[in-house]
């Protein structure tokens, strides 16, 4: 029988607010456990929560961008449930009333885009942590975690396929990073993404038994865990079993999912309204505001980038993921940069560089007007275009100038006429028999003379001018 | 007259005209708690060496409004540095890292702190008998109770142990006990008081409030505790009126609405009694009484006894030995919870956390919780309607004086009931006052209920202060 694959995600994203979302600490990540709490986030008796209203306008920003309908009143509700790191007993989080319902996020895979549509956005805060490492036959609680402001988002089940869960989480991080709501760092955890998917026979309208899976903290992981447990749900049914309510872990190590609790025990989390929290009301005059510190989103960058600069949607795809790659290039034109030449050097040389150190575009020194300068150099014929990969490289490392590398390095092309065919000369007199070959028909050899010249010369050498040369010399 | 049995009124003046020092007063105070607490058991902590020190700092500020009144505070709010326990072997040893919002005010206005006065184990109770930590009887009867769950605070100022204190009021909380006590109890209005560092019973119904001597001085308490605080999401934004500023002017024309769903059968007849009197009292001064009726009356107790246990089922979560107070040992993480909430809760406490967490519960919720609410609606309602026909209503504050220690404790349904004429003020969210109004033939003070419209503590103090002006029930004392 064939299956389908039904996928719905929630994904938690740790909003970058100076503070907390109930009290007035600082977010502060690698600090000395429990030195970034207070009287409220630990829990103490007596104590109130008051909302944190920037919070609330990335939420509603969020919820913008993804094109939801945004509630003009909604309510924080209690989850409650015991564990160590939840200092009061319950979380407060939004149930009933989320701030933001509805929208839709178009993800393209193999070519064709398709519409994911969003069931809410909503509030809540984050837990602390336990820390069972180093603490004997006890556990640690860190609560510096407790009370960070927490977005999830939560998908429709339109998702088909790993491929496209692994699109729309990246499509989603590069959204709020874009909008500046969250660092969308999967590694740390500031971006988190669990799922529910069940299979079903295609054609079948109605859902299978679906799996909660959680921990894949990355797009690899997302899209080779749900591959991993697609497999084996539809293993099961072949092999006439029943798929059973549960959560399940990824674990990258093994490359498995493995169940944790079964949803016959999950807790019953007596949500209610938290009557220590108005109700939040969101006027007309609030959206609009926030409406106007919206910036030009991925999608529509990329399409503007496809028509204004005649770049190929491959070219737009990848400049256009990270906000900030997306700034620079558009630097970079405006400082009188070809478009396609900037675009080939950045998704080329400048990624490679970044990537191999692990940065990001903006915590790298080089700015784009460098990199005009240096396309002008081989415009000019001063250097070539290999010789500017050294020239990149340096230039990349040390933050100089081109024509500052170019000089020091004694890079400069020699477009001497007299000095290469001399060169020419001695090679050709060096290679008898080869030069035989060639003027027999054997044209393959004449990679093997250039290649000769360019040792000689230490690739410095015009190539246009030792083709010419060469060809002239060679032909009589 | 003993410098302890001041007023704050009276106190204020006679530092003032430098008869007294704060120093004097406050010592007095203490000579008389050592008198006569042994006895009534009033106090769970006393904040002896910090008060007499600041009693000696009031002295070099005494143009302060509160420079050296000592005032008991019940041990349900928050107060750096002394320990605060809610009655409770949970909070035993529970000293707060900071200070409530109601205490960091008196603080700024000079009040000496004399201690922390016994409640109900996290103010669940009508008698205080439901305190980890020992009964506190009745001044006026021994043998009594002095109601609750802020019995310790009005017993407190009934026997002089103090010249005011503060109290909190979740259903009745402060206006029982001050009945029972033939003292002053106000309930604010919700959110008129700040509730942080209240450790919370039912959060959308807790309210903290003067105990007093007089009416005066539950209108100088309030003019300092009241206000929006950036630290309580649910305490109003709106201007704070002096007070005692409408205190003296005449209640002519005033409707008094009188609930005919109130005078219940069970009723003790002395008290009905009081009241009537009390009543044509208010007539004698220019008030007229209206009969009104607030018909879902005979629901409330009942959509109290649900929302009040759901929010308390969640409030009290937080006590689970991981980060303070009391943690009971375990094999493992389940065992510690359970032997710490086992040992650490009362039996009132627990039969409540037991009640809220099933009527939250998943497929009762809509039957139990919401149902409350929506009761809780129709009675906000009941006083809404009630109130485009009067200025205030008058209720007995209990169907009955204090009873006797022990009497109740089989049959807790009986003591929910007797918080009949209470539970409604909270569910509304308005403000009610007690007062005393009469002794039964045994002795026992009797205490009359006026209610107000929402933000309207100046109308029911103007009335309460007329009553008390023109009675002297204010002035007998228990005799200790």
């Amino acid at each position: 029988m064939q299956y389908e694959a039904v996928i719905g995600l929630e994904i938690h994203a740790q909003l970058l607010t100076e503070s907390k979302m109930f009290c007035g600490c600082p977010i502060k990540f690698g600090a000395e456990p429990n030195t970034q709490t207070c009287p409220v986030c630990i829990g103490m008796p007596g104590v109130l929560p008051v909302m944190n209203k920037k919070a609330i306008e990335y939420v509603i920003k969020t919820g913008l961008a993804v094109n939801c309908k945004i509630a003009p009143y909604s309510r924080f509700a209690r989850k409650n449930y015991f564990y160590p790191d939840l200092p009061k007993g319950y979380q407060i989080s939004q149930y009933e009333l989320p701030l933001c319902e509805g929208g839709g996020i178009g993800i393209t895979v193999n070519g064709s885009t398709r519409k994911i549509g969003l069931t809410r956005i909503h509030l809540e805060e984050d837990a602390g942590k336990n820390i069972h490492e180093g603490a004997g036959n006890h556990s640690f609680v860190d609560l510096n975690r407790a009370g960070t402001p927490l977005m999830e988002i939560v998908s429709e089940p339109d998702i088909r396929s790993p491929q496209e869960a692994a699109e729309f989480v990246k499509k989603l991080r590069a959204i709020v990073r874009y909008i500046g709501v969250c660092d969308g760092n999967m590694e740390q955890g500031s971006l988190r993404c669990d799922a529910n998917v069940s299979v079903r026979p295609i054609g079948q309208k109605e859902f299978g038994t679906k799996t909660e899976i959680k921990n894949m903290n990355s797009f690899r992981f997302v899209e080779k865990a749900l591959e991993y447990e697609i497999k084996r749900q539809i293993k099961v049914l072949n092999e006439g079993g029943r798929i059973i309510q549960e959560t399940r872990l990824w674990d990258s190590g093994k490359g498995i999912t493995e169940s944790m609790r079964s949803k016959e025990e999950a807790h019953d989390y007596r949500y209610f309204p938290d009557p220590d929290l108005v109700p939040v009301e969101v006027d007309d005059a609030w959206i609009e505001q926030i409406t106007a510190q919206l910036v030009e989103l991925p999608d529509a960058r990329r399409q503007r980038f496809i028509t204004q600069y005649s770049l190929p949607e491959q070219d737009a795809d990848l400049l256009t993921s990270e906000r900030s790659t997306a700034e620079w290039f558009e630097q970079a034109v405006k400082s009188g940069g070809d478009p396609k030449a900037v675009s080939n050097w950045m998704m080329g040389e400048f990624m490679r560089l970044l990537n191999e150190e692990g940065k990001q575009i903006d915590e790298s020194a080089l700015k784009p007007k460098q990199l005009v300068d240096m396309l002008a150099l081989i415009d000019k014929g001063t250097i070539s275009g290999k010789i500017a990969k050294t020239v990149f490289e340096e230039m990349y490392k040390t933050g100089k100038e081109a024509e500052a590398v170019v000089k020091e390095k004694g890079l400069v092309q020699i477009s001497d006429t007299a000095g290469i065919e001399a060169v020419i000369g001695e090679i050709l007199d060096k290679n008898p028999n080869e030069v035989e070959r060639f003027r027999a028909g054997d044209e393959k050899l004449m990679g093997f003379f250039v290649g000769q010249i360019m040792k000689a010369m230490k690739g410095k050498a015009n190539p246009a001018i030792v083709n010419e040369i060469l060809k002239k010399k060679l032909g009589s | 007259m003993e410098p302890y049995q001041l007023t704050i009124e009276e106190a204020r003046a006679a530092i003032g005209r430098s008869e007294i020092s704060p120093l004097e007063l406050t010592e007095a105070v203490f000579k008389r708690i050592e008198a006569v607490d042994e006895r009534i058991h009033s106090y769970l902590t006393l904040n002896k060496e910090n008060a007499l020190v600041r009693a000696r700092q009031a002295e070099n500020a005494p143009e302060q409004p509160l420079a050296g009144v000592p005032i008991a505070i019940k041990d349900n709010i928050c107060t750096e540095g002394v320990r605060t326990t809610c009655s409770s072997r949970i909070l035993e040893n529970f000293v707060p890292p900071y200070e409530s919002t109601v205490t960091t005010k008196l603080k700024a206005q000079g009040y000496v702190l004399t201690g922390k006065t016994n409640l109900d184990e996290f103010a669940m109770g009508s008698s205080t008998e439901n305190s980890a930590f020992g009964l506190t009887k009745n001044p006026w009867d021994m043998t009594r109770v002095p109601g609750g769950s802020s019995g310790g605070s009005a017993a407190a100022v009934a026997a002089d142990m103090c010249i005011a204190a503060l109290g909190s009021d979740t259903g009745g909380s402060i206006r029982q006990p001050a009945s029972f006590c033939g003292v002053v109890g106000l309930k604010p209005t919700y959110g008129r008081v700040s509730r942080y560092g209240l450790v919370a019973f039912a959060s959308s119904l807790d309210q903290i409030g003067p105990i007093t001597k007089t009416v005066k001085d539950s209108a100088i308490l309030l003019n300092v505790i009241s206000g929006h605080d950036p630290c309580d999401s649910t305490s109003a934004n709106m201007p704070v009126p002096d007070f005692t500023s409408g205190l003296g002017r005449d209640i002519k024309g005033m409707k008094f609405g009188v609930p005919k769903e109130y005078f219940i059968e069970g009723m003790d007849k002395e008290v009905g009694e009081s009241v009537k009197q009390a009543m044509n009292e208010l007539e004698s001064l220019g008030g007229i009484p209206v009969e009104i009726s607030l018909p879902h009356t005979e629901y409330a107790v009942a959509a109290y006894y649900i929302l009040a246990t759901s929010e308390a089922s969640s409030n009290l979560a937080r006590y689970d030995g991981v980060k303070y107070g009391l943690r009971a040992g375990g094999k493992d993480l389940l065992d510690m919870y359970m032997n710490t909430r086992q040992s650490g809760f009362g039996a009132e406490v627990k039969r409540r956390i037991i009640l809220g967490t099933y009527a939250l519960s998943s497929g009762y919720y809509d039957a139990y919780y919401k149902k409350a609410q929506q009761v809780r609606t129709l009675i906000k309602q009941d006083f809404e309607k009630a109130f485009e026909q009067v200025d205030i209503i008058v209720t007995p504050t209990s169907p009955t004086p204090a009873f006797r220690a022990g009497e109740k404790t089989d049959d807790p349904l009986r003591m929910y009931l007797a918080d009949i004429f209470t539970i409604s003020v909270n569910l509304a969210g308005v403000p009610g006052i007690s007062v005393p109004c009469g002794f039964t033939s045994q002795n026992l003070p009797v205490g009359l209920q006026i209610i107000g419209k929402h933000f309207d503590e100046e109308t029911i103090l103007k009335t309460a202060y007329a009553y008390e002006q023109a009675t002297d029930w204010h002035k007998r004392k228990p005799g200790l």
